[in-house]
């Protein structure tokens, strides 16, 4: 059986990797991966930092992986698809489809026309393509590069400053992007040891790649970056850029006004009663979200950068906007 | 409106089942303890919780075996278990190389295939698996009939829909008849699908750079004696899933991206003629509807009361901050209702502290298992009196 093994001669071990690189800042880099735990608001975090970049005049294009079409909803855009379609000036998006994207390298690795018919009509290539444990996420990672090549592969494919990526929840996130390191481990000949290795080298390039991860104000997403920071030093072999720590409440209230407002609440009934238990509320989940913030920022190495919570009904692209002014 | 015991009358399993990040873990534990408290011996299946959840209920590491959880830790918060509360936290790939050596014909067969590279990628990553191990625990206590009712929290896969569809598509590739027949070099098929397939194979081995046919060979190979226990076990899983005894919640939140996701992820158990019991929507914002409209007055009456103009300013704005966000989470849950075409939405508020211990389940049980009166509390942005009902209990 053959695996990867941290001492493979084509490899430094991960952590000394992460530890070697120089920083250059999230989004002066070719590919940007944003990554976290389900429900964080990663692709809002990855849509804000798009508009940031593309506010900076950089061409800019936001990724998603896993066809939730999350980033079209915020700028409330039918579907995007396995397309570049263009959100705003400077800023385009496109979903990444594996099976699009296993077709698209087919196309771009075989050349003869009849072979690649052969091959599409072929129900067993479907099946194989499906089977190979793996084979989605290099392809997504490969289609990934693709986009941040100055010289694209694909015809008239446009250029761009920045990839962004909204990478999958955590733990789905670290299998991600060991992938071509694991396949080039396995795959000993062909086009695709090669190219793994190309792609696991983009990864783990911290001059060119960035890593930020998104949590939020509680007990567990705290935890779990915490984790997820450590995972990707050891056994991806990549350092963090930035943490958000997202959706923080502001502080309205000192420690003497609120327990005023416990008198008020006692005291008072109807929409007086309603607004100083409102106030009340806010101001607990202020002090604990700060607390928590607090733990974020000793469990983690890389530096933490807070967002406030968005008091809106449903985050749109007005919302991810503002947000953009406040990623710095 | 209904509360969860309503819902769970009868019944032998709950399903928790939602996308990530909507609280799935707590809510599962909270139905098992306050299903516990009403006199029923309840076990949690829960992956991965969250620490701090795991060491209040005294639950050690992963593990798969069930742990009674001791009832002093709730009742040092005012909650009598009448029953008993077991949790256990699924090992996934332990439980699938617990079932390969159940159905391994011998040791030599089992070996074969806890070696096999395919099968340690299957069962450590391949998606699917963690949902079909899930199921698989689950059909193993309920068979063994230790536990009057089991409360499984369902994996945090980013679709929920994976959830539904993984085991089957596990099956499916453990099978593999598609490609079986294709590897027998000297079997019909092959010969009827001729130099296409060949082709086919030969390319793809060409762009993959490596064998992964002898691999998936030797799995299928290795696999072969095992086939049909798997699928009859797959059978019977899916037959409990189906089963009048077995109920799905779907959990989600208030915003309007869960709220699709819980309307999608039910049409899909309803295509499946999976038994939906009823939604529970967490961390709602409340109050709503009530308030609207009364607060013209409300900035002078609090600058009269609390006699500090910029104090008085800043709780007003905060209050229409909140007032915004429970009108849309009262819109969201309106619209999921009718679409769900049910009455059995629960809402659980945004309490002011993260729930991750006994005292955060108690907390969160006064809602879901609320009586009528206190569901009208509720609405009225009362909290529910801590008073609990104590008619509930029974056993099946």
């Amino acid at each position: 059986m053959r695996r990867y093994s941290h001492d493979h001669p084509l490899f430094l071990p991960p952590a000394e990797i992460a530890r070697n690189r120089p920083v250059t800042d999230l989004l002066d880099k070719r590919v940007a991966f944003v990554t976290g735990k389900g429900g964080v608001g990663k692709t809002t975090v990855a849509v804000a930092l798009g508009m940031r970049a593309a506010a900076e005049g950089k061409r800019t294009i936001v990724c998603e992986v896993s066809a939730q079409e999350n980033a079209s909803r915020i700028f409330a855009h039918a579907e995007v698809g396995f397309h570049e379609r263009e959100m705003a000036e400077n800023l385009w998006a496109i979903s990444i489809d594996p099976e699009e994207a296993m077709r698209e390298y087919v196309l771009l690795q075989l050349k003869v026309r009849a072979m690649r018919d052969m091959l599409f009509r072929s129900r067993i290539f479907s099946y194989l393509a499906a089977a190979t444990p793996g084979l989605k996420e290099l392809v997504t990672i490969g289609k990934i590069w693709e986009l941040a090549q100055l010289d694209r592969k694909v015809k008239r494919g446009r250029k761009y400053d920045l990839v962004i990526v909204d990478a999958p929840a955590t733990g789905h996130g670290i299998g991600f992007l060991q992938t071509p390191r694991t396949f080039a481990a396995i795959a000993r000949v062909g086009p695709i040891h090669s190219q793994a290795q190309q792609l696991d080298r983009l990864i783990v390039d911290r001059e060119h790649t960035g890593v930020a991860i998104v949590a939020l104000p509680e007990e567990m997403p705290v935890n779990e970056s915490a984790a997820l920071e450590r995972d990707l030093r050891t056994d991806v072999g990549v350092a963090v850029d930035r943490v958000y720590m997202n959706g923080l409440y502001p502080e309205r209230f000192s420690g003497e006004e609120a327990e005023r407002l416990g008198e008020l609440a006692a005291g008072e009934d109807g929409a007086m009663r309603a607004a100083a238990r409102a106030a009340l509320s806010e101001h607990n989940r202020a002090r604990s979200q700060r607390a928590q913030l607090a733990r974020l920022r000793r469990r983690v190495e890389a530096p933490v950068k807070a967002l406030p919570f968005l008091f809106e009904p449903e985050l749109g692209v007005e919302a991810a906007g503002r947000l953009a002014k406040r990623l710095g | 409106m209904a509360a969860v015991d309503e819902i769970l009358a009868g019944k032998d399993i709950c399903i928790c089942a939602g996308s990530g990040g909507v609280g799935k873990t707590t809510t599962a534990a909270a139905i098992a303890a306050g299903m516990a408290a009403r006199g029923l011996k309840v076990c949690v299946l829960t992956i991965d919780p969250a620490k701090r959840l795991a060491d209040s209920l005294g639950l050690r590491e992963l593990g798969n075996d069930a742990e009674r959880v001791d009832p002093a830790l709730f009742e040092r918060h005012g909650v009598e278990m009448k029953g008993e509360l077991w949790a256990m936290m699924l090992d996934a790939k332990a439980t699938f190389d617990e079932l390969v050596a159940r159905q391994a014909p011998d040791e030599e067969a089992r070996d074969r295939v806890l070696g096999n590279r395919i099968y340690q990628q299957i069962s450590n990553a391949l998606a699917g698996s963690q949902e079909y191990m899930a199921m698989e625990k689950l059909f193993e206590l309920h068979t063994e009939g230790r536990f009057d009712l089991l409360v499984l929290d369902t994996p945090p896969t980013r679709n929920a829909l994976d959830f539904l569809d993984a085991p089957r598509r596990l099956t499916q590739f453990i099978e593999g008849r598609s490609l079986r027949v294709f590897m027998r070099p000297t079997g019909l098929a092959a010969r009827v699908a001729g130099r296409g397939a060949s082709v086919a194979l030969s390319v793809f081995k060409r762009i993959v750079g490596f064998d992964l046919l002898a691999d998936l060979a030797e799995f299928f190979n290795a696999f072969s004696g095992m086939v049909d226990g798997f699928q009859a076990r797959a059978q019977r899983v899916n037959g409990l899933l189906s089963d009048r005894r077995t109920c799905f919640l779907v959990v989600c939140g208030p915003q309007g991206e869960p709220v699709d996701e819980a309307v999608y992820f039910h049409r899909k158990l309803v295509e499946a003629k999976l038994p939906f019991g009823g939604v529970v929507v967490n961390k709602v914002h409340y109050p709503a509807e009530r308030l609207r409209g009364d607060g013209a007055d409300l900035a002078a009456d609090l600058t009269a009361k609390l006699g500090d103009a910029d104090l008085a300013r800043r709780v007003g704005e905060n209050f229409a901050d909140y007032q915004a966000l429970a009108e849309r989470d009262a819109g969201n849950i309106e619209r999921l209702s009718a679409e769900l075409r049910t009455s059995r939405t629960i809402r659980v508020p945004y309490l002011d502290e993260d729930v991750h211990d006994v005292a955060g389940l108690a907390e969160i049980d006064r809602y879901l298992f609320a009586s009528s009166e206190e569901r009208e509390a509720l609405a009225a942005g009362r909290p529910p009196t801590a008073a609990r009902r104590a008619d509930t209990s029974r056993r099946p």
